[in-house]
Protein backbone atom coordinates (compact mmCIF):
# COMPACT_ATOMS: atom_id res chain seq x y z
CA UNK A 1 0.00 0.00 0.00
CA UNK A 2 3.07 2.60 1.09
CA UNK A 3 4.40 2.42 -2.50
CA UNK A 4 1.33 3.31 -4.33
CA UNK A 5 2.86 7.43 -4.43
CA UNK A 6 6.47 6.51 -5.96
CA UNK A 7 4.40 3.61 -8.36
CA UNK A 8 2.36 6.50 -9.86
CA UNK A 9 5.68 8.70 -10.34
CA UNK A 10 7.44 5.94 -11.71
CA UNK A 11 4.99 4.92 -13.75
CA UNK A 12 4.38 8.51 -15.58
CA UNK A 13 8.54 7.97 -16.44
CA UNK A 14 7.70 4.39 -17.38
CA UNK A 15 4.37 5.38 -19.69
CA UNK A 16 6.35 7.86 -21.29
CA UNK A 17 9.32 5.69 -22.14
CA UNK A 18 9.88 3.37 -24.79
CA UNK A 19 10.95 -0.43 -23.85
CA UNK A 20 12.62 -0.75 -26.71
CA UNK A 21 14.91 1.93 -27.10
CA UNK A 22 14.80 3.68 -24.04
CA UNK A 23 13.51 7.19 -25.44
CA UNK A 24 11.89 9.29 -23.06
CA UNK A 25 8.53 11.22 -24.91
CA UNK A 26 7.83 14.69 -23.65
CA UNK A 27 3.89 14.22 -23.96
CA UNK A 28 3.46 10.68 -23.26
CA UNK A 29 1.89 9.98 -26.35
CA UNK A 30 4.51 8.08 -28.95
CA UNK A 31 4.47 8.29 -32.30
CA UNK A 32 5.01 6.57 -35.68
CA UNK A 33 3.29 3.44 -34.58
CA UNK A 34 4.51 3.27 -31.61
CA UNK A 35 2.28 2.73 -28.04
CA UNK A 36 2.76 4.44 -24.69
CA UNK A 37 1.00 2.11 -22.00
CA UNK A 38 -1.11 5.58 -21.14
CA UNK A 39 -1.80 5.61 -24.97
CA UNK A 40 -2.93 1.52 -24.58
CA UNK A 41 -4.89 2.54 -21.31
CA UNK A 42 -6.97 4.66 -23.31
CA UNK A 43 -7.43 2.76 -26.23
CA UNK A 44 -8.38 0.35 -23.81
CA UNK A 45 -10.90 2.64 -22.20
CA UNK A 46 -12.39 3.54 -25.59
CA UNK A 47 -12.67 -0.17 -26.37
CA UNK A 48 -14.82 -0.67 -23.05
CA UNK A 49 -16.93 2.11 -23.32
CA UNK A 50 -18.15 0.93 -27.51
CA UNK A 51 -19.02 -2.73 -25.58
CA UNK A 52 -20.88 -1.85 -23.16
CA UNK A 53 -22.41 1.23 -25.14
CA UNK A 54 -23.19 -0.93 -28.25
CA UNK A 55 -24.30 -3.33 -25.69
CA UNK A 56 -26.73 -1.33 -23.60
CA UNK A 57 -28.21 -0.29 -27.03
CA UNK A 58 -29.11 -4.17 -27.87
CA UNK A 59 -30.62 -4.97 -24.52
CA UNK A 60 -32.84 -1.95 -24.64
CA UNK A 61 -34.06 -2.51 -27.33
CA UNK A 62 -33.97 -6.09 -27.37
CA UNK A 63 -35.06 -6.22 -23.83
CA UNK A 64 -38.30 -4.11 -24.49
CA UNK A 65 -39.45 -6.35 -26.84
CA UNK A 66 -39.49 -9.28 -24.90
CA UNK A 67 -40.61 -7.35 -21.54
CA UNK A 68 -43.56 -6.66 -23.99
CA UNK A 69 -43.50 -10.10 -25.44
CA UNK A 70 -44.11 -11.27 -21.97
CA UNK A 71 -47.19 -9.58 -21.19
CA UNK A 72 -49.13 -10.21 -24.54
CA UNK A 73 -52.58 -11.87 -24.50
CA UNK A 74 -50.90 -14.76 -26.66
CA UNK A 75 -49.98 -17.42 -24.52
CA UNK A 76 -47.19 -18.75 -26.66
CA UNK A 77 -45.41 -15.25 -27.53
CA UNK A 78 -45.41 -14.64 -23.77
CA UNK A 79 -44.12 -18.34 -23.45
CA UNK A 80 -41.42 -17.60 -25.84
CA UNK A 81 -40.58 -14.07 -23.97
CA UNK A 82 -40.36 -16.28 -20.36
CA UNK A 83 -37.77 -18.64 -21.66
CA UNK A 84 -35.60 -15.89 -23.27
CA UNK A 85 -35.43 -14.38 -19.76
CA UNK A 86 -35.26 -17.62 -17.84
CA UNK A 87 -32.01 -18.60 -20.36
CA UNK A 88 -30.25 -15.68 -20.35
CA UNK A 89 -30.44 -15.12 -16.75
CA UNK A 90 -29.38 -17.87 -15.55
CA UNK A 91 -26.20 -18.64 -17.37
CA UNK A 92 -23.07 -16.60 -15.85
CA UNK A 93 -22.00 -14.21 -18.65
CA UNK A 94 -18.72 -15.85 -19.17
CA UNK A 95 -20.19 -18.70 -19.96
CA UNK A 96 -22.55 -17.08 -22.46
CA UNK A 97 -19.42 -15.36 -23.96
CA UNK A 98 -17.62 -18.55 -24.21
CA UNK A 99 -20.59 -20.24 -26.11
CA UNK A 100 -20.46 -17.34 -28.65
CA UNK A 101 -16.62 -17.53 -28.67
CA UNK A 102 -16.70 -21.21 -29.33
CA UNK A 103 -19.71 -22.79 -30.25
CA UNK A 104 -22.30 -20.44 -32.05
CA UNK A 105 -19.46 -19.84 -34.99
CA UNK A 106 -19.43 -23.80 -35.49
CA UNK A 107 -23.09 -23.55 -36.18
CA UNK A 108 -23.24 -20.60 -38.12
CA UNK A 109 -19.86 -20.42 -40.12
CA UNK A 110 -20.41 -16.56 -41.05
CA UNK A 111 -19.35 -15.44 -37.28
CA UNK A 112 -15.94 -17.19 -37.52
CA UNK A 113 -14.63 -14.08 -39.61
CA UNK A 114 -16.49 -12.31 -37.45
CA UNK A 115 -13.90 -10.04 -34.47
CA UNK A 116 -14.63 -10.90 -31.00
CA UNK A 117 -15.86 -7.18 -29.96
CA UNK A 118 -19.46 -8.43 -31.89
CA UNK A 119 -19.56 -11.45 -30.53
CA UNK A 120 -19.72 -9.45 -26.88
CA UNK A 121 -21.90 -6.74 -28.39
CA UNK A 122 -24.54 -9.89 -28.85
CA UNK A 123 -23.52 -11.57 -25.46
CA UNK A 124 -23.47 -8.73 -23.20
CA UNK A 125 -26.33 -7.61 -25.34
CA UNK A 126 -28.64 -10.58 -24.70
CA UNK A 127 -27.65 -11.34 -21.17
CA UNK A 128 -28.39 -7.68 -20.33
CA UNK A 129 -31.50 -7.59 -22.47
CA UNK A 130 -32.76 -10.53 -20.06
CA UNK A 131 -32.47 -8.36 -16.74
CA UNK A 132 -34.26 -5.39 -18.77
CA UNK A 133 -36.88 -8.03 -19.98
CA UNK A 134 -37.70 -8.37 -16.20
CA UNK A 135 -38.16 -4.73 -15.04
CA UNK A 136 -40.11 -3.99 -18.44
CA UNK A 137 -42.42 -6.63 -17.65
CA UNK A 138 -43.23 -5.76 -14.16
CA UNK A 139 -42.97 -1.98 -15.23
CA UNK A 140 -46.06 -2.84 -17.19
CA UNK A 141 -47.51 -4.88 -14.87
CA UNK A 142 -47.58 -1.83 -12.39
CA UNK A 143 -50.30 -0.07 -14.90
CA UNK A 144 -54.00 -0.53 -13.84
CA UNK A 145 -55.50 -3.50 -15.96
CA UNK A 146 -58.03 -0.80 -16.29
CA UNK A 147 -56.19 0.96 -18.60
CA UNK A 148 -54.94 -2.01 -20.94
CA UNK A 149 -59.38 -2.23 -21.53
CA UNK A 150 -59.71 1.27 -21.62
CA UNK A 151 -57.40 1.33 -24.84
CA UNK A 152 -59.10 -1.74 -26.22
CA UNK A 153 -62.71 -0.20 -25.69
CA UNK A 154 -61.96 2.49 -27.27
CA UNK A 155 -60.90 0.80 -30.50
CA UNK A 156 -57.78 0.63 -30.31
CA UNK A 157 -55.75 -2.61 -31.73
CA UNK A 158 -53.29 -4.06 -29.13
CA UNK A 159 -50.29 -3.04 -30.78
CA UNK A 160 -51.54 0.87 -30.74
CA UNK A 161 -52.64 0.43 -26.89
CA UNK A 162 -49.52 -0.47 -26.29
CA UNK A 163 -47.70 2.47 -28.31
CA UNK A 164 -49.97 5.15 -26.94
CA UNK A 165 -51.65 4.06 -23.79
CA UNK A 166 -49.09 1.26 -21.93
CA UNK A 167 -45.48 1.54 -23.21
CA UNK A 168 -44.94 5.80 -22.40
CA UNK A 169 -46.08 4.95 -18.75
CA UNK A 170 -44.16 1.92 -18.28
CA UNK A 171 -40.87 2.69 -19.63
CA UNK A 172 -40.86 5.83 -17.51
CA UNK A 173 -41.76 3.82 -14.29
CA UNK A 174 -38.51 1.53 -14.91
CA UNK A 175 -36.19 4.46 -16.15
CA UNK A 176 -34.70 4.35 -12.47
CA UNK A 177 -33.85 0.68 -12.80
CA UNK A 178 -32.30 1.37 -16.12
CA UNK A 179 -30.00 3.43 -14.44
CA UNK A 180 -28.18 0.71 -12.57
CA UNK A 181 -28.22 -1.66 -15.29
CA UNK A 182 -26.46 0.95 -17.38
CA UNK A 183 -23.92 0.88 -14.78
CA UNK A 184 -23.92 -2.98 -14.58
CA UNK A 185 -23.42 -3.25 -18.29
CA UNK A 186 -19.81 -1.06 -18.15
CA UNK A 187 -18.48 -3.76 -15.20
CA UNK A 188 -19.88 -6.71 -16.74
CA UNK A 189 -18.23 -5.52 -20.00
CA UNK A 190 -15.02 -6.51 -18.06
CA UNK A 191 -15.97 -9.93 -18.73
CA UNK A 192 -15.56 -9.25 -22.41
CA UNK A 193 -11.71 -9.89 -21.82
CA UNK A 194 -12.25 -13.89 -21.61
CA UNK A 195 -13.03 -14.15 -25.31
CA UNK A 196 -10.03 -11.48 -26.46
CA UNK A 197 -11.61 -8.17 -26.35
CA UNK A 198 -8.66 -5.98 -25.64
CA UNK A 199 -10.48 -3.83 -22.93
CA UNK A 200 -9.81 -2.45 -19.69
CA UNK A 201 -9.16 -5.77 -17.42
CA UNK A 202 -7.66 -6.96 -20.32
CA UNK A 203 -5.19 -3.85 -20.64
CA UNK A 204 -4.89 -4.51 -16.39
CA UNK A 205 -3.77 -8.00 -16.92
CA UNK A 206 -1.67 -7.54 -19.81
CA UNK A 207 0.11 -4.21 -19.04
CA UNK A 208 0.94 -5.53 -15.46
CA UNK A 209 2.33 -8.57 -16.48
CA UNK A 210 4.67 -7.28 -19.06
CA UNK A 211 5.79 -4.17 -16.41
CA UNK A 212 5.41 -5.99 -13.19
CA UNK A 213 3.43 -2.98 -12.01
CA UNK A 214 0.39 -4.65 -11.00
CA UNK A 215 -0.81 -2.46 -8.53
CA UNK A 216 -0.48 1.08 -10.77
CA UNK A 217 -1.80 -0.65 -13.77
CA UNK A 218 -4.70 -1.73 -11.53
CA UNK A 219 -4.91 1.19 -9.87
CA UNK A 220 -5.40 3.20 -13.17
CA UNK A 221 -7.51 0.71 -14.59
CA UNK A 222 -9.81 0.95 -11.56
CA UNK A 223 -10.01 4.30 -11.41
CA UNK A 224 -11.38 4.47 -15.36
CA UNK A 225 -13.83 2.02 -14.32
CA UNK A 226 -15.07 3.98 -11.30
CA UNK A 227 -15.32 7.28 -13.85
CA UNK A 228 -17.17 5.73 -16.38
CA UNK A 229 -19.53 4.07 -14.33
CA UNK A 230 -20.22 7.75 -12.80
CA UNK A 231 -20.36 9.18 -15.72
CA UNK A 232 -23.05 6.29 -17.41
CA UNK A 233 -24.96 6.72 -13.94
CA UNK A 234 -25.38 9.96 -14.46
CA UNK A 235 -25.84 10.15 -17.95
CA UNK A 236 -28.71 7.79 -17.41
CA UNK A 237 -29.70 9.93 -14.46
CA UNK A 238 -30.29 12.70 -16.82
CA UNK A 239 -32.49 11.17 -19.34
CA UNK A 240 -34.35 9.93 -16.32
CA UNK A 241 -35.15 12.72 -15.19
CA UNK A 242 -35.91 14.36 -18.42
CA UNK A 243 -38.33 12.09 -19.18
CA UNK A 244 -39.91 11.55 -15.66
CA UNK A 245 -43.85 11.40 -15.81
CA UNK A 246 -45.04 14.67 -15.00
CA UNK A 247 -46.66 14.30 -11.45
CA UNK A 248 -45.35 11.45 -10.33
CA UNK A 249 -42.92 11.55 -7.79
CA UNK A 250 -40.00 9.09 -7.99
CA UNK A 251 -41.53 6.45 -10.03
CA UNK A 252 -42.50 3.44 -8.50
CA UNK A 253 -40.20 -0.03 -8.60
CA UNK B 1 -22.15 -26.24 -40.56
CA UNK B 2 -23.73 -28.79 -37.88
CA UNK B 3 -22.37 -28.63 -34.31
CA UNK B 4 -20.27 -32.71 -33.99
CA UNK B 5 -20.89 -33.20 -30.40
CA UNK B 6 -19.49 -36.39 -29.01
CA UNK B 7 -19.64 -36.63 -25.30
CA UNK B 8 -18.50 -40.32 -25.01
CA UNK B 9 -14.96 -38.72 -23.23
CA UNK B 10 -17.08 -38.17 -20.32
CA UNK B 11 -17.04 -41.32 -18.11
CA UNK B 12 -17.87 -41.45 -14.21
CA UNK B 13 -13.58 -41.05 -13.34
CA UNK B 14 -13.29 -37.94 -15.32
CA UNK B 15 -16.17 -36.43 -13.49
CA UNK B 16 -14.84 -37.48 -10.51
CA UNK B 17 -11.44 -36.45 -10.95
CA UNK B 18 -11.79 -32.88 -12.96
CA UNK B 19 -15.71 -31.64 -12.68
CA UNK B 20 -16.76 -33.12 -8.85
CA UNK B 21 -14.11 -30.78 -7.06
CA UNK B 22 -14.36 -27.68 -9.22
CA UNK B 23 -17.92 -28.19 -7.87
CA UNK B 24 -17.32 -28.71 -4.28
CA UNK B 25 -15.39 -25.01 -4.43
CA UNK B 26 -17.99 -23.43 -5.93
CA UNK B 27 -20.47 -24.26 -3.72
CA UNK B 28 -17.93 -23.87 -0.69
CA UNK B 29 -17.79 -20.40 -2.17
CA UNK B 30 -21.40 -19.41 -2.55
CA UNK B 31 -21.78 -20.64 0.93
CA UNK B 32 -19.18 -19.09 2.97
CA UNK B 33 -19.12 -15.69 1.44
CA UNK B 34 -23.13 -15.81 1.49
CA UNK B 35 -22.91 -16.38 5.16
CA UNK B 36 -19.70 -14.43 5.67
CA UNK B 37 -21.34 -11.36 3.55
CA UNK B 38 -24.92 -11.52 4.94
CA UNK B 39 -23.13 -11.09 8.63
CA UNK B 40 -20.90 -8.41 7.22
CA UNK B 41 -23.32 -6.77 5.12
CA UNK B 42 -25.66 -6.79 8.16
CA UNK B 43 -23.10 -4.75 10.61
CA UNK B 44 -22.30 -2.53 7.53
CA UNK B 45 -26.34 -1.63 6.95
CA UNK B 46 -26.60 -1.17 10.43
CA UNK B 47 -23.50 1.09 10.00
CA UNK B 48 -25.43 2.62 7.54
CA UNK B 49 -28.11 3.87 9.55
CA UNK B 50 -26.17 4.59 12.30
CA UNK B 51 -26.45 8.12 13.83
CA UNK B 52 -22.93 8.11 14.67
CA UNK B 53 -21.49 10.46 10.90
CA UNK B 54 -18.28 8.64 11.09
CA UNK B 55 -19.73 5.03 10.15
CA UNK B 56 -22.12 6.27 8.11
CA UNK B 57 -19.91 8.06 6.23
CA UNK B 58 -17.71 5.17 5.99
CA UNK B 59 -20.51 2.57 5.28
CA UNK B 60 -21.58 4.94 2.25
CA UNK B 61 -18.23 4.69 0.98
CA UNK B 62 -17.42 0.73 1.03
CA UNK B 63 -20.41 0.06 -0.75
CA UNK B 64 -20.12 2.74 -3.13
CA UNK B 65 -16.90 2.08 -3.89
CA UNK B 66 -17.76 -2.04 -4.56
CA UNK B 67 -20.61 -1.14 -6.06
CA UNK B 68 -18.80 1.06 -9.02
CA UNK B 69 -15.75 -1.48 -9.76
CA UNK B 70 -16.39 -4.83 -11.86
CA UNK B 71 -16.09 -8.01 -9.49
CA UNK B 72 -13.22 -8.95 -11.85
CA UNK B 73 -10.86 -6.30 -10.79
CA UNK B 74 -11.68 -6.50 -6.91
CA UNK B 75 -10.91 -10.26 -7.69
CA UNK B 76 -7.52 -9.19 -9.32
CA UNK B 77 -6.70 -7.07 -6.14
CA UNK B 78 -7.10 -8.91 -3.27
CA UNK B 79 -5.36 -11.37 -4.74
CA UNK B 80 -1.94 -9.25 -5.27
CA UNK B 81 -2.80 -7.26 -2.29
CA UNK B 82 -2.98 -9.93 0.20
CA UNK B 83 0.41 -11.56 1.62
CA UNK B 84 1.02 -15.11 0.68
CA UNK B 85 1.94 -15.35 4.41
CA UNK B 86 -1.83 -14.49 5.69
CA UNK B 87 -3.03 -17.77 3.90
CA UNK B 88 -0.17 -19.59 5.39
CA UNK B 89 -1.20 -18.26 8.98
CA UNK B 90 -4.92 -19.43 8.44
CA UNK B 91 -4.18 -22.43 6.63
CA UNK B 92 -0.52 -23.70 6.61
CA UNK B 93 1.03 -25.20 3.41
CA UNK B 94 -2.85 -26.30 2.31
CA UNK B 95 -3.47 -22.27 2.06
CA UNK B 96 -0.58 -21.66 0.30
CA UNK B 97 -1.09 -24.50 -1.96
CA UNK B 98 -4.60 -23.22 -2.74
CA UNK B 99 -4.15 -19.17 -2.19
CA UNK B 100 -6.06 -18.67 -5.26
CA UNK B 101 -9.09 -20.60 -3.86
CA UNK B 102 -8.49 -18.76 -0.39
CA UNK B 103 -8.28 -15.35 -2.28
CA UNK B 104 -11.73 -15.58 -3.72
CA UNK B 105 -13.51 -16.88 -0.61
CA UNK B 106 -11.91 -13.57 1.22
CA UNK B 107 -12.81 -11.36 -1.81
CA UNK B 108 -16.27 -12.59 -2.01
CA UNK B 109 -17.21 -12.62 1.22
CA UNK B 110 -16.27 -8.69 1.56
CA UNK B 111 -17.22 -7.75 -2.49
CA UNK B 112 -20.79 -9.44 -1.81
CA UNK B 113 -21.48 -7.47 1.77
CA UNK B 114 -22.10 -4.37 -0.38
CA UNK B 115 -24.85 -5.90 -1.93
CA UNK B 116 -25.79 -7.72 0.50
CA UNK B 117 -25.86 -4.33 3.03
CA UNK B 118 -28.43 -2.82 0.72
CA UNK B 119 -30.71 -5.58 0.93
CA UNK B 120 -30.52 -5.53 4.46
CA UNK B 121 -30.50 -1.56 4.90
CA UNK B 122 -34.04 -1.81 2.94
CA UNK B 123 -34.90 -5.07 5.42
CA UNK B 124 -34.17 -3.09 8.57
CA UNK B 125 -36.06 0.11 6.63
CA UNK B 126 -39.16 -2.26 6.15
CA UNK B 127 -39.64 -2.61 9.83
CA UNK B 128 -41.94 -0.19 11.31
CA UNK B 129 -40.03 2.58 13.35
CA UNK B 130 -42.88 2.22 16.04
CA UNK B 131 -41.30 -1.71 16.86
CA UNK B 132 -37.68 0.45 17.29
CA UNK B 133 -39.43 2.86 19.63
CA UNK B 134 -41.73 0.13 21.62
CA UNK B 135 -38.28 -1.44 21.85
CA UNK B 136 -36.39 1.43 23.97
CA UNK B 137 -39.81 2.05 25.56
CA UNK B 138 -39.51 -1.10 27.14
CA UNK B 139 -35.98 -0.37 28.16
CA UNK B 140 -34.14 -2.24 25.74
CA UNK B 141 -30.47 -1.36 24.69
CA UNK B 142 -29.28 -0.60 20.69
CA UNK B 143 -27.94 -4.19 20.36
CA UNK B 144 -30.86 -5.93 22.02
CA UNK B 145 -33.65 -3.86 20.19
CA UNK B 146 -31.47 -4.87 16.70
CA UNK B 147 -30.68 -8.59 17.90
CA UNK B 148 -34.03 -9.16 19.32
CA UNK B 149 -36.39 -6.93 17.39
CA UNK B 150 -35.16 -5.43 13.93
CA UNK B 151 -33.18 -7.64 12.71
CA UNK B 152 -35.09 -11.09 12.84
CA UNK B 153 -38.45 -9.00 11.12
CA UNK B 154 -35.65 -7.60 8.14
CA UNK B 155 -34.29 -10.85 8.10
CA UNK B 156 -37.17 -12.99 7.23
CA UNK B 157 -39.09 -9.73 4.94
CA UNK B 158 -35.88 -9.92 3.00
CA UNK B 159 -35.17 -13.51 2.88
CA UNK B 160 -36.02 -14.30 -1.06
CA UNK B 161 -33.96 -11.39 -2.09
CA UNK B 162 -31.21 -12.27 -0.25
CA UNK B 163 -31.58 -15.84 -1.18
CA UNK B 164 -32.18 -14.56 -5.06
CA UNK B 165 -28.75 -12.30 -4.17
CA UNK B 166 -27.44 -15.82 -3.63
CA UNK B 167 -28.17 -17.02 -6.90
CA UNK B 168 -26.30 -14.29 -8.52
CA UNK B 169 -23.06 -14.75 -6.05
CA UNK B 170 -23.20 -18.24 -7.35
CA UNK B 171 -23.58 -17.62 -10.97
CA UNK B 172 -20.48 -14.93 -10.36
CA UNK B 173 -18.44 -17.77 -8.87
CA UNK B 174 -17.86 -18.35 -12.34
CA UNK B 175 -15.52 -15.48 -12.49
CA UNK B 176 -12.55 -16.76 -10.12
CA UNK B 177 -11.08 -17.73 -13.91
CA UNK B 178 -8.99 -14.68 -13.32
CA UNK B 179 -6.97 -15.39 -10.84
CA UNK B 180 -6.99 -19.30 -12.11
CA UNK B 181 -9.00 -21.21 -9.17
CA UNK B 182 -10.32 -24.52 -9.55
CA UNK B 183 -14.39 -23.95 -9.77
CA UNK B 184 -17.04 -25.21 -11.38
CA UNK B 185 -16.48 -23.90 -14.85
CA UNK B 186 -12.62 -24.73 -14.19
CA UNK B 187 -13.89 -28.10 -13.89
CA UNK B 188 -15.31 -28.33 -17.15
CA UNK B 189 -12.54 -26.47 -18.97
CA UNK B 190 -10.10 -28.63 -17.86
CA UNK B 191 -11.79 -31.86 -18.83
CA UNK B 192 -12.47 -30.36 -22.29
CA UNK B 193 -8.90 -29.46 -22.57
CA UNK B 194 -7.39 -32.76 -21.78
CA UNK B 195 -10.34 -34.29 -24.51
CA UNK B 196 -10.05 -31.40 -27.02
CA UNK B 197 -13.54 -31.44 -26.20
CA UNK B 198 -13.78 -27.22 -25.59
CA UNK B 199 -17.82 -27.08 -27.10
CA UNK B 200 -19.21 -30.01 -25.42
CA UNK B 201 -17.62 -28.79 -22.00
CA UNK B 202 -18.59 -24.69 -22.61
CA UNK B 203 -22.35 -26.58 -23.44
CA UNK B 204 -22.46 -28.68 -20.54
CA UNK B 205 -21.18 -25.88 -18.22
CA UNK B 206 -24.31 -23.69 -19.33
CA UNK B 207 -26.46 -26.56 -19.19
CA UNK B 208 -25.42 -26.96 -15.25
CA UNK B 209 -25.08 -23.59 -14.59
CA UNK B 210 -28.97 -23.19 -15.58
CA UNK B 211 -30.58 -26.10 -13.94
CA UNK B 212 -28.91 -25.35 -10.74
CA UNK B 213 -29.77 -21.37 -10.86
CA UNK B 214 -33.01 -21.70 -12.36
CA UNK B 215 -34.51 -24.45 -10.00
CA UNK B 216 -33.32 -22.69 -7.00
CA UNK B 217 -35.22 -19.75 -8.67
CA UNK B 218 -38.03 -21.75 -8.84
CA UNK B 219 -37.79 -22.75 -4.81
CA UNK B 220 -36.85 -18.78 -3.89
CA UNK B 221 -40.35 -17.97 -6.09
CA UNK B 222 -42.03 -20.57 -3.65
CA UNK B 223 -40.75 -19.12 -0.84
CA UNK B 224 -41.91 -15.57 -1.72
CA UNK B 225 -45.03 -17.20 -2.22
CA UNK B 226 -45.11 -18.46 1.29
CA UNK B 227 -43.86 -15.76 3.25
CA UNK B 228 -46.36 -13.50 1.52
CA UNK B 229 -49.19 -15.52 2.74
CA UNK B 230 -47.62 -15.55 6.35
CA UNK B 231 -46.84 -11.53 6.26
Amino acid sequence: MSDWIPAIKRSAELMCKSTTDETVYSTCFAGKGDLTYLQWLFQAWGWTLLVALVALAIALILGTIIGVMRTLPNRAVALFGEAWTELFRNIPIVVQLLIWYNVLPEIFTPLKAVPPIVLAFGGLGLFTSARIAQQVKSGINTIPKGQRYAGLAMGLTLAQTYRHVLLPVALRIVAPTLTSESMNIIKNSSVAAAIGVTEMYYFAVQAGEETSMHTTMYLAVTILYFISAFAINRLAGAVEKGTRLPGAVGGAK
Amino acid sequence: MALNLDYSFLTADVVRHNIVPGFEYALQLTLVSAGGGIVLGTFVALMRLSSIPFLRRFATVYVDALRSIPLLMVILWFFLLIPPGFFAAIAGDFGLAHRPEFSAVITFTIFEAAYYSEIMRAGIQSVSRGQVMAGYAVGMTYSQCMRLVVLPQAFRNMLPVLLTQTIVLFQDTSLVYAIGAYDLLKGFQTAGSIYNRTNEMVLLAAVVYFILSFSLSMLVRRLQAKIQIIR
